[in-house]
Order: C-alpha cells, then structure tokens, then sequence
C-alpha cells in the first residue's frame, strides 16, 4: 500500500528540490508527485505518493515541516482522505473492437476525447488502483500510450494550519551570552 | 537621483544593522563591487587563504560569542571551496551567514565563467539558502537569512548574489519586520509535559542529565546549573556540550560515547531516567542504539521537533527551547519538591555511590614518561595553564578526544570542536575567527600533525594580523585516529596512515615571522609550554608525542557503550 504525504509550499523557485531532495536524499523513491498552484497564487499545493514506512514517514513529514518554505506537510496515508488520478490514453484499435473498447470505457467513467481511423483518446480519473485496471483492459485491444497524472489527494478532515507572525528585523540575535569586541 | 544607491552599499548597510563587525572572506570577479564597497568601509574584512577557512572561521567567531558568523567567497570555486564548512556548520547547529557572488542574473545557465549553481549545491548544505534575483528583494532577504541562522534551532544561511544585483542601483528603504509564514518556532514546552517531567524527574531512582549543544545554543548554562543542583543528579556533556555545565562542578561526570568517561557510559546505561537537553542522540554518543540506556525512560528537550524520535523514542517529550523549558521545570521541582524529593532520596545516595564508585574504578588517567611525551601528557600540561578559561580550538582526530576528555571548561563557548562533521582541518581556522570574536582570551589550537597541514595556509592570516593564537601540534607521526582503529580491527595493517615529513616547525613558523619551535622530551614540556603561552604574538610549538598511543576508553563500533575497551588490549600470543 502506498501512503500520500501532502504540502502546503510557497511557491518558491527550489521549494520543490528542498522537499523532495528529502526523499532522494534518503534513497527514497518518489512514486508519484503533483503540484500546483492554490486559490492563493503565493502557494503551491503538493501531493506526494511514496513507499516508505510509518517510523520513517513520521520522521521525514517532520523534516519537510522544518522547511521554511512548507507552510504545512501531512501525512493523508491514514484518516478519511479522497485521492484520485487522471489518465489520458490513446489506443490504437482494429475497426471490430472499437464498439467493445467503448463499452469498457463506460464501466470505466472514461471519457473520449478524440477519435480517428486508427483508435480513439481515452480520458479517466480515479484511484490509481482502478485506473491500472482501466489500463490492463485496454492493454488488451490493442498497443496503447499512457500518460498519468501522479494522484492528488485531499483529507476529508480540516486541518488546522498554523502559521508564524512577522517578527522584527534582528529578532533572531536571543540570548546571546557573550558578546566578542573586536580586535584592534 | 542621490537617493540611489548600489546593492553592493545596500547589502553593507543591512550588514550594520545585523551588527556585523567583521567577515572572512576571500574576494573574486563577481564579488568586486561588493569589495569595492568594503573598500572604505567599516566593517572589518579578514582574508582568509582558503574559502573553506572562511567559512570555518565565521564558525569559529560563531562558537566563541553565540553570534551570527560571517563569511563570503566568490563564485564558482569560491562557492563550492565553502561547502565543507555550511555542512560542519550544518551538523552542529551554528549560526552562520554566507554570502557568495554570483555571475551576473542574464549569464546564469550559460556556462559563463565562473559559474557553478550555488543555490542548487548548497541547498542540502544549509538551514536554508536564496539566490537574489534582483536588488529590490536584497534586503528582506539579508535579514531573513540572519534572523534564520541566529533563531529556533540555529544553523547556516547562504546568500548568493548575481554581479549584477551588487552593481544595480535602488533606492534604498530599511526593512523593518520578517515574514516568515512557514518558519516554525517552537520556543515554550507544553506546560503540562513540563510539570509532568518534573514529577518524573522526583520519581527517578537514578536520574541522569545527558546534555548538548543545544544547552549553548540556547544560552540556558545558568538553567542546567539549577536544574543539576535541584535534583543532585549526575551529568554529562556530549562533545558539543562541553562548557555548559563547568567542569569542575562535582555533578559533572564528563563526556559519554564512544570516547567517553567509564562513568559517563555506565551511567547512561544504568540509569533509570534519562534528561536529555538539547541533544540528538548521535550514533558517536548512544553506540548500538537497542542496547542504549535499556532501563531509562527518557525526556527529552529539543527545539527541533524533528529530534525528538529520531534515533531514541522519547516516553516524555517537550519541544521548546532548552532555556525556557528548564526555567518552568526547575520552578515546577522547586513547587513538588516538598512533596516528592524524599521519597527516593535513599535510592538516589546509592546511585550517586554507585557513580562514584565507576568514577574511581576508571578514572580518565592521564599517563606519564619520562623518556617520551604521551599525548594525555601534554594535554593536561594545556589544561594546567589554561585553567578551564582559554578558548580551545581542536582540530578532529586522537588529540580532539583527548582534549575533550581532559580540558577543563568554566564557561560556555571556550570550546570549539567540528563536532558532528568531524572535519579536519578546522581546529585553525575556527582559533582564527575566535582570535577576532574574543580579544579578552587566550586562544589555543590543538590540531594533529594531519589536521595542521590542512591548515598551513592559515598561517598567513595569523601573521598578516599577529593574532596571539598558540598553536599546538599534538605530533604523533601518524593520522593517529585512523592509524589506532588499523590497529584495533585491521590486523595494525597502517595503510597509507604514516605522515613521515613534517616541516620544522621553528623553520615554518619563522618564514611567516613568528615562533615556532619542536620539543620531544617530557622535561621540555612545562617551560616550552609557558615559552608558547608568554609570546605576546602567534606561537607555533610542535610537541613530538608517543606515536602508539591510543585514546581509550573505546567502545568499538556496534557495541553498546557499556562494552569499553578501557586500555589497551594485551597482545595475543601466537
Ligand atoms: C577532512 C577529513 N578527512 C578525513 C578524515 C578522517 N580522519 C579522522 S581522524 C583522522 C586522522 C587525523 O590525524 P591527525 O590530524 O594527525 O590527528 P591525530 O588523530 O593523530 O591526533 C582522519 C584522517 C576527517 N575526519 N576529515
Ligand atoms: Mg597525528
């Protein structure tokens, strides 16, 4: 089973190597990532599909939160969540199967989008489990082109974002033991 | 249009404003504007002979004060000759600002001269790291980048800056307040897990303080001394920690880990609660980590959410910064302690017995001879005269561990080590930047004959300013950490370990106009020591020392801390 970490980032230019130079950092395996812009045009909304275990999700989602650029990353893999994917397909089909691939279509939701002598543009979303299905069958009728989206996701639960207040220019120079005088 | 002014005077301007006094840097083609502005300027600009040296130093000038460090370098080379020192900043959590120049906005991805993607090679290097894309944004982002370095859980900052942004001409409008939506700080602990921490701390039998660089960090060395003193619990520091609690206070036991104290490992091992203080569990200090600490429960303190869990669960964990967390605990021990503090103090004189006990059953020995200099020897010779007050810059090697076992520390931040890199060549050039930071102290570098050469090329920064720093070569002949780990688990099979040319040190240091000298009988050691420590100016002492000494007690990779190797083992017969 695959999990679904999603990100609330500015959208930043290298906000994306920041979140996912913490997977390939690690070795980890991106299987499939999405992103694009909010209502708010200043943040981009992420989704990520990866194969990595609960311990070290846990511990990841903690580092990508640690970026300044990320607003906010959770971990969808467990709780209500809605996850879907886009498939847009062309299949090349003999003349004696195109009532047939119509029909799978339909038990599908798939849409055509195009049409021509040699086979048809197929469009569907969905799980990514049943759009592989989708694909299988189609595999069947004939040479087909794929292409996916990569699964967005949303949680079905709010989720409370927090944010940090502007601070004054200097604020960072705390608690500062010792301060040096320079030498002459 | 007298309102205009140039980037290069912009980015110098909120310099001043971050109370930068001083950076070290080495200038470039890209980086000429803004070294034309330094020109006339105040800020003070400290030429280091290396990038990497710059970078170190800031660290160093970083260590020593608590302050934001600051180095700068040119494009391409410039800029990748600093990544050793982002990364060693990086791990040890140091707040430092690097700026590094850029080739001008319209050449960038064009292969120009020069070029190298800063902001790409650095990213995995730093807290976090902008490319300014034009002069508007230059000033936010200055600020940002030492508000980032210097708050939460500190580290470096790397700012890269095109030509052009430095030669464009703005109208310059001082920025008065970050915005940072997505920077989370997480300063006060929960108070409930505080209060509960307190309790567990009056319920322990054999409470143990196990604390690190993020009690520095934090500036919270009062709070762990009230803290220690409250409980009467033992303590140790890990290598960044040293200096936090003093080392002569009699609940401080000394360093755990690989390295550390009998004491410090049995301790840790036998404890029933653990009270960890801005510490990250590293792999040096637990040793395998299923058989760490087997019977404590552990609490532990860390700004950085992403510590706590990481290599050891915590059963109580508190997010906050050390210093505010430990002020609402010790008042929380100070309210229960009427109610609780009795009630285990029988357990707790026997624990403290049973520390004892380790204590004296293997202290850290400091070994002796009167034909050769043992390095233990000449440590503790250091130790002696610094009096636990000099700062003490060491590089990374047998005599970094050593000194960390038996130099003596009064005060936070005298103690400066590459710590989580381990990266040679960074005991001089951090002695350097502390030079600059803290006039008011001695500063010493203890470097291997490795490490030294490394750094030679430092030795002309230190003359160029006559910075009074000793410089002490702990020469064993060998890259001598390398050399005791072929002896213990590779057959003594010393490969490419043996360093059998070393430059007469009174020779080197004399041609950059300084003293040096080489000493290898023990009973120069005193009075070559005081020669070093009474020169007004820069001192170069080279110390010949046993070649085959090795630092002991060891706990020997994948063992848990508590299998040391305490001295050396007898050779089989065969
Ligand atoms: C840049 C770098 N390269 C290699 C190492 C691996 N290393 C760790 S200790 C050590 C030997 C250091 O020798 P020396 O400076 O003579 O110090 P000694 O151990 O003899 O005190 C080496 C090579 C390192 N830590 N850093
Ligand atoms: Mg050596």
């Amino acid at each position: 089973m695959l999990q679904v970490i999603s990100l609330l980032l500015e959208n930043k230019p290298g906000a994306l190597m920041r979140v996912t130079g913490l997977l390939s950092a690690r070795g980890y395996n991106i299987e499939s990532l999405t992103v694009a812009r909010t209502t708010d045009p200043t943040l981009s909304r992420m989704t990520i599909v990866v194969d990595v275990d609960s311990t070290l999700r846990k511990q990841v989602i903690k580092q990508m939160n640690r970026l300044i650029n990320v607003l906010q990353a959770a971990d969808l893999s467990e709780g209500p969540v809605v996850a879907r994917e886009l498939v847009l397909m062309r299949v090349r089909a003999a003349m004696e199967s195109r009532g047939a691939i119509l029909k799978e279509a339909e038990i599908f939701g798939a849409r055509v989008i195009d049409s021509t002598l040699e086979g048809f543009a197929l469009e569907a979303t969905g799980e990514a489990e049943k759009l592989d299905e989708f694909i299988d069958v189609m595999r069947s009728y004939g040479e087909i082109e794929v292409t996916r989206s990569g699964t967005v996701a949303v949680s079905l639960e709010p989720r409370k974002l927090r944010l940090s207040s502007p601070v004054a220019t200097g604020a960072g120079t705390k608690s500062q033991s010792t301060t040096g005088v320079l030498n002459g | 249009m007298s309102n205009l002014i140039s980037g290069a005077k912009i980015l110098l301007e909120c310099l001043v404003r971050e109370g930068v006094e001083c950076i070290f840097g080495y200038p470039g083609g890209v980086t000429l504007p803004f070294y034309d502005a330094l020109y006339d300027h105040p800020i003070r600009h400290v030429l280091v002979r290396h990038e990497e040296n710059a970078a170190f130093a800031a660290e160093g000038y970083a260590r020593s004060t608590g302050k934001v460090g600051v180095c700068c370098a040119t494009s391409g080379p410039g800029a990748t000759n600093l990544t050793t020192g982002l990364v060693d900043a990086m791990m040890d959590s140091i707040p430092i600002v690097a700026l590094t120049g850029q080739v001008s906005s319209k050449l960038i991805g064009s292969d120009a001269f020069q070029e190298a993607d800063t902001f790409g090679i650095t990213r995995p290097c730093t807290k976090h790291n902008y490319l300014v894309k034009n002069l508007a944004e230059l000033p936010q982002v200055i600020h940002e980048a030492f508000y980032l370095a210097s708050s939460g859980r500190p580290g470096p900052v790397l700012v890269d800056i095109p030509k052009d942004v430095f030669q464009g001409h703005y109208q310059y409008q001082p920025v008065n307040s970050i915005h940072l939506p997505g920077y989370k700080i997480h300063l006060d602990g929960h108070a409930g897990q505080i209060r509960r921490a307190a309790q567990m701390m009056w319920e322990a039998k054999r409470p143990y303080i196990y604390g690190g660089g993020g009690v520095l960090a934090s500036g919270a060395t009062k709070e762990l001394r009230e803290l220690v003193e409250t409980l009467d619990a033992p303590c140790v520091l890990t290598l960044m920690g040293l200096g936090s609690l003093p080392s002569s206070h009699p609940n401080f036991i000394s360093m755990p880990g690989m390295h550390g104290s009998y004491a410090s490992n049995m301790g840790m091992t036998e404890c029933d609660l653990l009270i960890a203080l801005g510490v990250r569990f590293d792999d040096r200090v637990t040793g395998r980590l299923a058989a760490f600490a087997p019977h404590a429960k552990v609490i532990h303190v860390d700004i950085d959410p992403a510590e706590i869990g990481k290599n050891r669960a915590a059963d109580l964990p508190i997010v906050g910064d050390v210093k505010r967390v430990l002020t609402k605990l010790n008042k929380n021990l100070q309210e229960l302690a009427p109610a609780m503090q009795a009630a285990n103090s029988g357990s707790r004189k026997e624990w403290w017995s049973q520390v004892r006990t380790w204590q004296t059953e293997h202290p850290l020995q400091v070994e002796t001879s009167a034909d050769e200099i043992k390095p233990q020897h000449l440590i503790s010779e250091i130790d002696r005269i610094s009096g636990g007050n000099a700062v003490v810059s060491v590089d990374v090697g047998q005599h970094q561990m050593w000194s960390a076992q038996f130099i003596r520390f009064n005060e936070p931040r005298l103690w400066l080590s590459s710590s989580g890199l381990g990266s040679m060549g960074f005991g001089l050039p951090a002695a350097i930047g502390a030079a600059f930071a803290r006039p008011d102290k001695t500063v010493i570098a203890i470097m291997g004959d490795g490490g030294f050469q490394m750094s030679v090329p430092e030795l002309g920064t230190i003359a160029s300013h006559g910075l009074p720093v000793k410089m002490i070569i702990m020469n064993n002949g060998y890259l001598g950490m390398v050399r005791q780990w072929q002896e213990l688990f590779y057959n003594n099979r010393l490969s490419s370990v043996t360093l059998d040319s070393f430059p007469d040190a009174e020779k080197l240091a004399g041609a950059y106009g300084f003293k040096g000298r080489t000493i290898e009988k023990p009973q120069e050691l005193r009075a070559a020591l005081e020669e070093c420590f009474a020169e007004p100016g820069p001192y170069l002492l080279n110390v010949k020392v046993t070649p085959f000494e090795n630092v002991f007690p060891m706990v020997p990779a994948g063992a848990a801390i508590n299998e040391m190797v305490l001295s050396q083992p007898k050779p089989v017969a065969v």
